[in-house]
């Protein structure tokens, strides 16, 4: 297996929390994997992305090639548009419908998701889903567990990865978060 | 050991730790601020006592990291490209000592420049130093070359210099520990000869460096970063570093079948290259930076058989990638779909609330009594000004920069003349030009936005946090003249008053705005509430 998934978003929308629990999950698994962040001058609320690859053979390239991407998972549906480089010709856009606005020329979000219709896709209110979750919070969560049926990961590994990367936090925050996991596979 | 999940930043550190260092040195700067990050936060390293605190700049971080290396101990020093410019002249007249205790200089090179003014690639200062160069190409193999690279160093007794470029210090996989090796005990070398390097000992050094590049190479030639992959055909790809992962994974995809030779050693293993270079036609020549080895490669004449950055096949500038590479290799890349019409640039901005808005909205406004504006600026979040709204600086060149540059614009005659300069970045080197301005009564304001922290690179350390106004002070300027105003909206009527007042004063004065980083605050907010 081989699953190259691009995950998108805005500096500072918490992407590499998504990222550090497919990673877990992966790890568990002993699948290989390799991770590719953004850190630095990009991470002050302008788009980021993390190119995310999971195998069971070696992987070499830390970049996904064009063309490549299994998955867009993205946590702000124009971030979604703007790897669509990547995604594959079979490939799925997994994106939360939410727009972070934050600069003066934002498109009209109708025209944003009526783009993204326009590819296999995904579209999931994880506003509204984190807080039936019980907390705002678990947005990111939210999008993962909408994502987790293309990521040729077993859904019980990411459980397990949720509770591992959380239970620092609290029993409460593991329990949302699991929660929060679930609505977001019924999407 | 349990593998764990490493970027390859740390990576490097977990194995400078491992190795034995006793110290780290080094001052933020993207791509290698995480190295020094994870030995802070290590509780081995804590347990250890390693010295991990950050430097003022890059030039004090290595002389501290040579000082260690004299006292016999091992010593890691963690700098940005540009920052061995800063360094440099440590760097290069360290390759003359020699070291005593193993020394390894890591440089994060950031080709396509995502957090930097220029690309740099550090492999040149290698080879200008006439040091032995790592330039390892995955998380592992980036693991083992520290330990390989520190007993390297104890060997030929030379600091080992371990490139590493953003992808790689920035990309995450699995990491398998060794078994830890304990520091060295303290013994500060008695070679006054090796150290002094007045002409009569510099020469004799020096020749003796020369003397070693046999040995170097000799090393490079069985070092285990050098290796092959078998292969059939007449073209064939030589990868350098991390170019090795792109190359492996366009072959890999395609099932081709060429040969490669992976390059993560220099000097360059002399009868390795040569044999391989005799037996094939068409050889693409793969470097993540400059084509360094492809024009030496090529010679002056050139020579038809390599390809590479110099005839188009790869393109001259920016950071490799697998489309890159399939295209040089005549590999069909993929349909690739366009971005739609609809998606905006989202640039980076500075973040609501921060201190450098309400500086940057009152030097605006005062800006609007004068027919001209010229603002010298420098490297940290404030250079983000440069974009609009603001639209407020005009330069951005170099560490520092701004206050030496609106002194020599002064000096022809530029009225007012004003830098704005952040805190770490005028105690990284503003202090210097400072007093320049001071001994000249040169007319300048310097704005010394102070948010008590290093922020751009996610909030280290500052040096000078609590002493700016007392810096000032001692280099010289009139206390009259050394103005505090707290950049807030409330107060931005005052500020203006004050902003006007130093610029229309024909000498030095600096105005101190002082207002916490508002990540750093919210960050000891949420830590007290805890």
């Amino acid at each position: 297996m081989k699953t190259n998934i691009i995950i998108a978003g805005v500096g500072g929308q918490g992407i590499l929390t998504i990222a550090s629990i497919i990673d877990l999950a992966a790890m568990k698994q002993g699948l290989y994997m390799k991770q590719a962040e953004v850190h630095g001058m990009s991470q002050r609320g302008g788009a980021v992305e993390s190119h995310l690859r999971i195998s069971d053979k070696e992987i070499f390239s830390d970049l996904i090639p064009k063309g490549e991407a299994d998955i867009i998972l993205a946590i702000e549906p124009m971030e979604a548009l703007r790897y669509l480089p990547f995604l594959s010709p079979e490939g799925v856009i997994v994106t939360a419908t939410e727009p972070y606005i934050n600069i003066p020329n934002y498109p009209e979000p109708e025209t944003i998701i009526n783009e993204i219709k326009k590819y296999r896709h995904v579209l999931v209110d994880a506003e509204l889903l984190a807080r039936q979750a019980g907390n705002l919070k678990t947005f990111n969560t939210v999008m993962l567990g909408s994502a987790a049926r293309y990521l040729g990961i077993e859904m019980e590994a990411l459980k397990l990865a949720i509770t591992t990367y959380f239970s620092a936090k609290g029993e409460e925050t593991v329990k949302v978060n699991l929660e929060a996991f679930q609505l977001g596979t019924e999407c | 050991m349990n593998p764990q999940l490493l970027l390859g930043a740390e990576a490097i550190a977990l194995a400078a730790i491992d190795a034995g260092i006793s110290g780290v040195y080094a001052y933020p700067g993207t791509p290698s601020t995480e190295i020094t990050e994870y030995i802070q936060q290590s509780s081995v390293a804590q347990q250890k006592g390693i010295h991990s605190t950050w430097a003022t700049n890059e030039k004090t971080a290595y002389e501290a990291a040579l000082g260690m290396s004299y006292a016999g101990k091992r010593s890691l020093v963690c700098m940005k490209h540009v920052g061995l410019n800063v360094a440099a002249d440590a760097f290069i007249n360290s390759a003359v000592t020699g070291v005593h205790g193993g020394l390894v200089i890591v440089v994060a090179d950031d080709p396509s420049m995502h957090s930097s003014q220029n690309e740099q690639d550090s492999r040149v200062y290698g080879k200008f130093a006439l040091l032995p160069v790592i330039e390892p190409s995955n998380q592992q193999e980036t693991y083992d070359a520290v330990h390989y690279a520190f007993d390297l160093s104890e060997e030929v007794e030379l600091p080992v210099l371990l490139r590493i470029t953003t992808r790689l210090s920035h990309s995450r996989s699995v990491v398998t520990q060794k078994a830890p090796r304990a520091e060295n005990p303290f013994n500060p070398s008695n070679d006054k000869r090796k150290w002094i390097l007045l002409p009569v000992n510099a020469r004799i050094n020096y020749a003796r460096l020369l003397e070693k590049q046999a040995l170097l190479i000799k090393i490079s030639e069985a070092s285990f970063l050098n290796k092959q992959v078998e292969g059939k055909g007449r073209k064939a790809v030589i990868a350098f570093g991390i170019g090795y992962n792109y190359v492996m994974e366009i072959r890999e995809t395609n099932q081709l079948d060429f040969p490669v030779l992976k390059i993560s050693h220099y000097p360059l293993p002399d009868q390795t290259i040569k044999a391989f270079t005799e037996k094939y036609e068409d050889i693409l020549i793969v470097e993540e930076g400059y084509p360094v080895y492809e024009e030496l490669l090529n010679g002056y004449f050139g020579n038809r058989k390599f390809r590479g950055r110099l005839d188009g096949a790869l393109p001259r500038t920016g950071e490799l990638s697998p489309d890159l590479l399939a295209k040089a290799m005549g590999v069909a890349g993929n349909t690739e779909r366009a971005i739609p019409s609809v998606v905006a640039g989202r640039p980076p901005m500075l973040c609501q609330g921060c201190s450098h808005r309400d500086v940057f909205d009152e030097l605006n406004a005062v800006f609007e009594t004068y027919s001209v504006k010229h603002v010298f600026s420098d490297i940290g979040c404030y250079t983000l000004a440069a974009l609009p709204p603001f639209s407020g600086l005009n330069t951005c060149v170099d560490m520092g920069a701004s206050i030496t540059m609106a002194k020599g614009a002064a000096d022809a005659g530029l009225h007012p003349s004003v830098a704005v300069i952040g805190d770490s970045t005028f105690t990284h080197s503003g202090i210097t030009g400072l007093l320049d301005a001071v001994n000249d009564h040169s007319p300048v304001t310097i704005i010394i936005s102070d948010n008590s922290t290093t922020a751009m690179t996610g909030g280290q350390q500052s040096a000078g946090t609590g002493k700016i106004h007392n810096i000032c002070k001692g280099v010289g300027v009139e206390e009259a003249h050394i103005r505090t105003i707290i950049p807030l909206k409330k107060n931005a009527e005052t500020n203006q008053a004050i902003l006007k007042e130093e610029m229309e004063y024909k000498g030095v004065s600096v105005i101190i705005a002082q207002r916490e980083c508002v990540q750093t605050a919210s960050r000891k907010r949420k830590a007290t509430t805890k």
